[in-house]
């Protein structure tokens, strides 16, 4: 197949000096931003022992400087509590935040039946009018519940309070209290989300992860049935992805007890306490429950990744690793060898066309990593990336957790105070277990970060800006960059394929093989496509032509 | 406040967007402009992908990121800083600045912080290249984006527009449309003679063409110059029936500059474009071109001919007031009968204007409804058993319950390609609804068929 190379879109750039990068894309700041800047971008080198350098994230965005940001209640209505098809979720403020978080097909599910609860596509608000931001809100909070409650009988309703909310002082808490009581049976709480609360969707996640482990988590005590339960954790089931995770976990005969909170619903939530083992996909948005669930109830959990054939297998194989159970790793096997076939066949097909090709990511708190394995599996480099909305530990592993600072903005967010349960705390495994694991190389409660496992030499930009991007696209000519849909057409305007990681624009799913085979021929489609070729008229390209036209 | 028509106090799937949207998109339309929301950063994030998806363009919103404390202590410090990178960084010649629920919560003094900044500045570095900088209040809690849109242009107007030697220009302020819309107005205005002055002119800014080097402020929108020379002009044309008694950018022009006010209604369908162009007529003193001619008789022998297909038909109508309105009158001339029409907004004007665009052409008048979410869309449209539904993208879960067509029209649209190029406005946008309408009717028979026939 014919490829487009850099040359005809312009300045084909190769062998870049990072720190010379890095120099420029600070240049043409103010002294102050660029000193701020000069810590959030970073030139990677991974020392033997897997130390790599620090880097300054989860602070502020500078104001005015573009960013892909959006605010803590974006982080906990959207992306955590939103994929939950069966709890009613009320925007309590003006109608803007609400209608925006109006879920897309960003996230699917699926109701076991049609007469099942799904809100998913509905989008509910106090759209607040100037009488309650004089007045308060509590009252028209009150009657808003009262309406969902006796319209849809929901098991759940959550509350999200928006920015003016916290101002004017309604008391989002005691309203769910209140109404929790007076319905009696449904479960109604409320987080105190206003978006200025943190540095971005991050402070949300947070936030959710309390809200879901206070007033959700452990109300269902029931068994299940099954030798080896686990839960998912920060898997969105984007594009489907959770259907695919959970098709082989069904033919390795794991039970999925929940997902946080991908295909979820509110009661998987409260039974989740009973699994034995807690996977974690994203480590960002969702750390905070698996530690809170492995202090109070007593289940470890280990990380995962199921984005990339490779890591696909790798995860699967450290579930039946910490299982120990040889039925388990037999089946394991058994699964991998029957998918891999149909991949490394289109992975050679795909690799043929795309060795050597170089990608950025900017994206989320764990995609920026993940996605490097895909690329890596057919050939193509990352020569930078960097979350949206991580802390250190993302980038640096959580070998750094001690040494972060605590700011006024982390400080905001409340740490809840977690015991083990009298009566339900059940360590899963003794310590020579632990030990054994650690033997086998199965790291409990371990996440290496992004920057390990990157080359040294890339480039690590932390909450990258618009102008950065557009620098670093004059600079390396990319050949695919991987972001949000608000960077998607600027970066097409300058040539350059963009493929959207938070929602899968068109694709999907891209987890686990299936997953890994689309990713594959999206990338080959958007990388070899040739309409960048026609940017130029021919009369633009050779303007001697057009002249010779005229002259004759 | 919710109308009173709907019961309901909580709104579920609403039928608006909020207040700063329809101001950034009223900004975008300026030359070297950019808008910046003063507030939490999570807004304009937000609105950019909104945005963004409908037109399939790059779409800055700048923020002044206002944290927990600034909403405590105030936003001014960071309301100057975001001013001064946005000069810096994105060479902005305007900088159209909003506000927020956040910010009009706490009561923050955007217009006294701006001219502190100005004076800031003038001291700091000489009168430099400081940006033009409008601002306007547009909080939420009281409007839709439609309210924000027009408040954006009304304060662009009244804080740049000049007086002076008249010139034969003509003002031409439509409103929230499409920009293939405003290229249909450029090109009628055109044929017709007259110099004119479009604000804002999305046509270019969000619906430019592929390039190899990014611009960061895409070309095109209202150059500054003619923003200023609009007090010289000698008539504005302002669409929208539902504004006719407001203190809108155009009145505003006809009471300071004693420019010709020329309200009209949004010319959709034959009779609101036959005065539109009639306004033209007599301000250019010549007809139309014949080309236009032309396509007005096209038109009126498509609605002949597609009469047996949509005669007696029930529409739905739901979207921004002026759009609806614009689309009732259509409606109501083409045999449909539009049963029930909606709007998030709630101008109080609305009933009133769809009542006037319509009367004579309808057995009985349509239930007109403002204040709505799709909620109560859907209990009031249900016992109306519509053919159709025309609206935007967020009634979609109402034409697959009910299995009706939807003609997509307006904004946002989140579920088709080309929203930005859907052409609205004049007999040529008549003309292209008119075949979209008869075809979602074939189309819905054809797929009810038990036979499936390929010839209608
Ligand atoms: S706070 Fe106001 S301006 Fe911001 S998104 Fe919500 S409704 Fe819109
Ligand atoms: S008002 Fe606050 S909560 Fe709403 S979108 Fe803006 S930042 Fe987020």
């Amino acid at each position: 197949m014919a490829t487009v190379n850099a040359e005809e879109l312009g300045a084909p750039v190769i062998d870049i000096n990072a720190e010379e990068v890095k120099k420029e894309l600070l240049s043409k700041y103010p002294t102050k931003v660029a000193r701020k800047r000069a810590k959030q971008i970073v030139v990677n080198e991974v020392a033997p022992d897997g130390a790599v350098p620090e880097i300054a994230v989860n602070v502020r965005t500078i104001p005015g400087i573009i960013s892909q940001r959006g605010c803590t209640y974006a982080g906990c209505k959207g992306v955590v509590l939103g994929p939950t098809r069966d709890i009613v979720n009320i925007t309590h403020g003006p109608i803007g935040c609400g209608f925006y978080s109006w879920l897309t097909r960003r996230n699917q599910t699926k109701p076991p039946g049609p007469e099942a609860h799904n809100f998913m596509t509905y989008c509910f608000s106090t759209d607040m009018q100037d009488e309650q931001i004089i007045f308060g809100g509590e009252k028209k909070l009150r009657q808003a519940i009262q309406e969902a409650y006796d319209l849809f009988h929901p098991k759940a309703i959550g509350l999200f309070a928006t920015c003016p909310v916290g101002l004017i002082g309604d008391d989002v808490h005691a309203v769910a209290r209140e109404m929790k009581e007076k319905l009696g049976d449904c479960n109604v709480f409320a987080f105190s989300c206003e978006g200025y609360k943190g540095v971005s969707q991050s402070a949300g996640h947070h936030i959710a992860n309390n809200g879901i482990f206070t007033h959700v988590v452990g109300l269902d005590d029931t068994v299940k049935e099954g030798e080896f339960k686990i839960n998912m954790l920060g898997e969105y089931n984007i594009g489907g992805d959770a259907f695919e995770i959970e098709r082989l976990f069904d033919d390795i005969g794991v039970t999925l007890i929940s997902t946080f909170s991908g295909n979820s619903s509110y009661e998987y939530f409260a039974n989740s306490h009973t699994a034995d083992l807690n996977l974690i996909m994203c480590h960002r948005s969702i750390n905070y429950v698996a530690e809170m669930m492995e202090t109070k109830f007593g289940i470890p959990w280990i990380k995962v990744n199921f984005i990339g054939a490779g890591a696909t297998a790798k995860s699967l194989r450290k579930i039946a690793g910490y299982f120990e159970n040889k039925e388990l790793s037999a089946l394991v096997e058994e699964v991998i060898a029957r998918e891999m076939p149909a991949v490394e066949k289109v992975r050679e097909e795909v690799k043929a066309n795309c060795e050597g090709k170089r990608a950025m990511l900017f994206v989320g708190g764990s995609r920026a990593h993940h996605y490097q394995e895909l690329f890596q599996e057919i050939g193509m480099e990352t020569i930078a990336a960097g979350y949206e909305f991580a802390h250190r530990d993302d980038y640096e592993g959580r070998r750094v957790l001690p040494s972060i600072k605590v700011d006024a903005d982390s400080r905001n967010i409340e740490e809840l105070h977690v015991e083990p349960d009298p009566e339900r705390y059940r360590p899963r495994l003794a310590p020579e277990g632990i030990e054994r694991l650690a033997k086998a190389g199965i790291e409990l409660s371990g996440y290496e970060g992004m920057m390990a496992e990157m080359a040294s030499g890339s480039l690590i930009i932390d909450d990258i800006s618009q102008f950065e991007t557009e620098k670093l696209i004059e600079i390396y000519r990319p050949d695919i960059i991987c972001a949000g849909i608000k960077e998607k057409y600027a970066i097409q305007k300058s040539g350059v394929p963009m493929k959207q990681l938070h929602s899968y624009d068109s694709g999907g799913p891209y987890a686990g093989f299936k997953g890994a085979i689309n990713f594959y021929r999206e990338i080959d489609r958007m990388v070899n496509s040739k309409v960048w070729k026609y940017l130029k008229a021919p009369w633009q390209e050779h303007p001697e032509l057009a002249a010779k036209y005229v002259w004759e | 406040m919710k109308s009173h028509n709907a019961p309901y106090t909580s709104t579920t799937n609403a039928c608006k967007l909020c207040k700063p949207l329809g101001a950034c998109l009223a900004f975008r339309g300026i030359e070297g402009a950019v808008p910046f929301l003063h507030g939490s950063q999570g807004c304009a994030t937000y609105m950019r992908r909104y945005i963004i998806s409908h037109f399939r363009e790059p779409m800055d919103i700048a923020s002044s990121s206002l944290g927990e404390k600034q909403a405590v202590y105030g936003g001014g410090p960071n309301l100057k800083q975001g001013l001064k990178n946005v000069q810096t960084k994105y060479g902005a010649r305007l900088i159209g600045v909003a506000t927020t629920c956040l910010t009009e919560t706490i009561g923050d003094d955007v217009p006294g912080l701006v001219k502190e900044f100005r004076r800031e500045m003038a001291e700091s570095n000489g009168h430099g290249d400081l940006p033009a900088l409008v601002t306007v209040s547009t909080p939420s809690f009281s409007g839709t984006h439609m309210e924000g849109f027009h408040a954006a242009v009304k304060a662009v107007v009244e804080q740049m527009a000049e007086g002076g030697p008249p010139t034969g220009t003509v003002n031409l302020l439509p409103g929230f449309v499409s920009p293939a819309d405003l290229r249909y107005l450029q090109e009628v205005m055109e044929d017709f003679g007259l110099p004119v002055i479009i604000l804002p002119d999305i046509s270019e800014t969000l619906d430019g063409p592929a390039q190899t080097d990014y611009e960061k402020i895409p070309a095109g929108g209202t150059p500054m110059k003619d923003i200023q020379a609009m007090g010289r002009s000698r008539a504005t044309i302002e669409f929208g029936r539902t504004l006719f008694s407001q203190e809108t950018a155009g009145r505003f022009l006809e009471n300071h500059f004693g420019v010709s006010w020329r309200p009209l209604g949004m010319p959709i369908g034959l009779r609101e474009t036959d005065r539109f162009f009639q306004v033209l007529e007599e301000l250019s003193g010549r007809p139309a071109a014949s080309g236009h001619a032309r396509e007005r008789g096209r038109l009126l022998d498509a609605m002949v001919d597609g009469h047996k297909y949509v005669f007696g038909k029930k529409a739905v109508v739901y979207g921004e007031e002026d759009l609806v309105v614009g689309l009732a009158a259509f409606l109501a001339e083409i045999g449909v009968r539009p049963v029930l029409c909606a709007s998030g907004g709630h101008s109080g004007n609305f009933a009133e204007a769809i009542a006037a665009v319509t009367a004579g052409l309808l057995p009985e008048p349509p239930l007109v409804r403002e204040g709505m979410d799709f909620y109560d869309i859907a209990e009031e449209a249900q016992s109306l058993a519509p053919d159709l539904l025309i609206g935007h993208s967020k009634g979609y879960h109402l034409a697959r319950k009910w299995k009706t067509p939807l003609i997509r029209v307006g904004f946002p649209i989140h579920d088709r390609f080309g929203g930005q190029r859907i052409l609205h406005l004049g007999y040529r946008g008549a003309q292209s609804l008119l075949d979209k309408i008869v075809n979602a009717l074939l189309e819905k028979k054809q797929q009810d068929s038990p036979v499936g026939y390929g010839y209608l």
